[in-house]
């Protein structure tokens, strides 16, 4: 079943693929900002991550080893902005930017001599006897644990912050950190562990793409994903399933555009390459069009510095 | 451990002592970096800071100073205007991008006619077309209420698209032999940017630089309109009672860092780059948000800020030649450098405190 040269069943199976890094990446923010904090270096967490993935993966030859290197890294990377807007009450747009340079400039660093190698494979999860299935085979059993693990965590996210404790706490930080302060809750001690998280799991998504996606190490070998990844949180509304569809559906048409150049489209390359930067746009704007002040589910304090002064 | 106090008003010395502070940890963290990597830290730091000035290949080096410190400077002027109303435009490097194209286009489109005012017209395409891919976020902005941050940076994306596609499609040098890139500018002299002083390293966008932290000073501490800028970054429901429209404030501070950044590639462009080519832009629209905030968002410290900022670049490419340090080392020293400068902030707005000491009550 062809259509247009492209076959659907491949191209869900490859979307779900290609979602991996902002999905993670994005599902990270969405907790991050949730508890009230800003952090526009999901980019430079990412490519870190992708940096110490495929240096771990490649050192000790274990592509699992290496997505625990990938989450490490953008954990300590994060852990820079953390002490710079939770300790020293710097501004968190300006420190985000300051972290996704900086994490460029490292990565860019420390990759020199890792281009050209091959890391060790992350294969299929499941037997070839389910993955060989027609049709359901390739979009529910053929994928490597990652893809997995990122549908999980998005359920995982969705019952910690809708039905624990845990998740209250993190939403009454980041809701109104005056009141949760006065409950007796440490706001910016509770921030700076949402943000190491967040920082792991963009440093995980990071390494899908090194080790899975690519695979191979490129200088911001990211290309702009982290920068997505924060838009899909807007366009999610702050919610995991929604986080979810959004990733789905960016990996989607970065999919299709990329068939089409292979198909031999009538229209050029350069402007598919665009289409997923301008469709992130168009939904940014139909996702805030008609609302005034603040977007639909924003969390009240998001981007707003705690300092107890009482 | 320490705690912090809020002062009850900004301290002066802080506000200009943060920056030199920075400066010096950035060195010395730099060090241990360059240290780490097998370098000769003093020897490093002094190629980056002194040789460029006083050194052997002064001469010349100083020269450099003005041609990167110039885009530099007139890119963070229009960035900082709007991040001092609290608003973030992050793409400056597409809009430079568009300038550029733009205002080459116009240039390439009347090859080879030789006429004095070519070169007005291109400033003005220039500074025209980094003003409309601004004013795409602007817009978006004001009617949609969508976040300029990530639409801007998404544009950034699209103009290097769109850069590749001049480059190698509608502004391709017909008689290139097929390489890609534009026609060189060195060789249509109507079209040129050329020095006008060239031991100082000055050419068209230095003079724009430096007239426009002049007038962006002016106009931020004697003009309403900078007024109100302050205002609304400052307290923006006392800004809106004073009548302060925060829409046509949004599209007055996009519009004037779009084109500041689009004059800035139409010079970089017809001078120091010769030609469109792929990667023409060398990431000045980033390194500018670093030194809108160096310069502590105030136009005549930009000036400064972009000087330094400059010195790392010139420096650092010295330090690559003659001591084989690799250039992303410059490029952590300098988000080193932003990460210092807004941890060390704090002591504007606050003290250290001990626990124990008298006062902390």
């Amino acid at each position: 079943m062809d259509l247009g040269g492209i076959n659907p069943v491949i191209l869900i199976a490859t979307l779900m693929a290609s979602a991996v890094p902002i999905l993670l990446a994005a599902l990270g923010e969405t907790v991050v900002e949730r508890a009230g904090v800003l952090n526009l270096g999901v980019e430079g967490m990412m490519v870190i991550g992708a940096l110490g993935g495929f240096i771990v993966a490649v050192q000790t030859g274990s592509p699992v080893m290496g997505f625990i290197g990938g989450a490490v890294a953008g954990a300590v990377l994060s852990l820079i902005f953390a002490a710079l807007t939770q300790v020293f009450l710097a501004n968190q747009v300006a420190t985000g930017l300051a972290l996704t340079l900086f994490g460029l400039g490292v990565s860019s660093l420390g990759g020199q001599g890792y281009n050209g190698i091959k890391p060790p494979p992350t294969g299929q999860l499941l037997p070839d006897v389910l993955a060989d299935l027609p049709v359901v085979g390739p979009i529910l059993f053929g994928h490597d644990w990652v893809v997995y693990f990122s549908i999980l965590m998005t359920a995982v996210l969705w019952w910690v912050l809708k039905s624990t404790r845990i998740g209250l706490i993190i939403r009454a930080v980041g809701e109104s950190h005056e009141a949760a302060h006065a409950l007796g809750y440490k706001v910016n001690r509770i921030r700076l562990m949402c943000i190491a998280f967040g920082g792991a799991m963009a440093g995980m998504g990071g390494a899908y793409v090194s080790l899975a996606r690519v695979p191979q190490w490129v200088d911001g070998i990211t290309a702009g994903a982290g920068w997505i990844a924060l838009a899909i949180v807007v366009f999610a509304s702050w919610k995991p399933w929604r986080v979810l569809i959004g990733a789905y559906l960016f990996g989607g048409i970065t999919v299709l555009q990329l068939n089409l150049q292979v198909a031999g489209s009538i229209i050029p390359v350069e402007y598919l390459s665009m289409a997923p930067y301008l469709i992130t746009i168009l939904v940014l704007v139909i996702m805030s069009a008609g609302r005034k002040g603040k977007v639909n589910g924003a969390p009240a304090a998001l981007g707003q510095n705690f300092h107890a002064s009482r | 451990m320490f705690r912090l106090e809020k002062r009850p008003t900004p301290s002066k010395f802080w506000l200009y002592a943060t920056p030199p502070v920075a400066v010096i940890l950035t060195m010395i963290a730099g060090g241990i970096l360059f240290a780490a990597m097998g370098k000769n830290p003093f020897e490093v730091i002094r190629t980056i800071f002194w040789d460029p000035v006083f050194g052997e290949f002064a001469f010349y080096l100083r020269g450099q100073l003005l041609v990167k410190a110039g885009p530099l400077i007139l890119i963070a002027i229009g960035l900082a205007l709007g991040f001092r109303a609290g608003i973030w435009n992050i793409g400056a490097e597409g809009q430079y991008i568009m300038g550029a194209i733009f205002g080459a286009a116009v240039g390439l489109a009347v090859f080879p006619t030789e006429n004095r005012l070519i070169f007005p017209v291109m400033v003005i395409a220039g500074a025209f077309g980094g003003w409309l891919w601004a004013m795409i976020p602007a817009i978006l902005k004001t009617r949609f209420n969508t976040n300029e941050i990530l639409v801007s940076l998404m544009l950034v994306y699209v103009a290097e698209t769109i850069l590749a596609k001049a480059s190698t499609g509608f502004l391709k040098n017909p008689e290139g032999m097929g390489f890609p890139g534009s026609r060189n500018f060195s060789s249509y002299p109507a079209a040129q940017n050329g020095f006008i002083y060239e031991p100082l390293g000055l050419h068209w966008g230095g003079v724009a630089a430096l007239v426009t932290g002049v007038l962006a000073y002016i106009l931020l501490t004697r003009h309403q309109a900078g007024f109100q800028i302050k205002l609304a970054g400052q307290a923006p429901r006392a800004a809106r009672f004073h009548g302060v429209s925060p829409a046509r404030l949004v599209v007055l501070c996009m519009g004037i860092s779009g084109a500041l950044a689009g004059l800035a590639g139409l010079f970089e462009v017809t001078g120091p780059a010769g030609q469109i080519s792929i990667d023409f832009n060398t990431g000045y629209g980033f390194t500018a948000i670093i030194v809108a905030f160096l310069g502590r968002l105030n136009p005549l410290g930009i000036v400064l800020a972009g000087f330094l900022m400059a010195l790392t670049y010139v420096g650092g490419e010295m330090a690559s030649t003659n001591l084989g340090l690799p250039d992303a080392a410059i490029q952590v020293f300098q988000g080193m450098l932003l990460f210092f400068l807004l941890a060390v902030d704090v002591l504007t707005n606050y003290r250290f405190r001990l626990p124990f000491s008298v006062g902390a009550k």
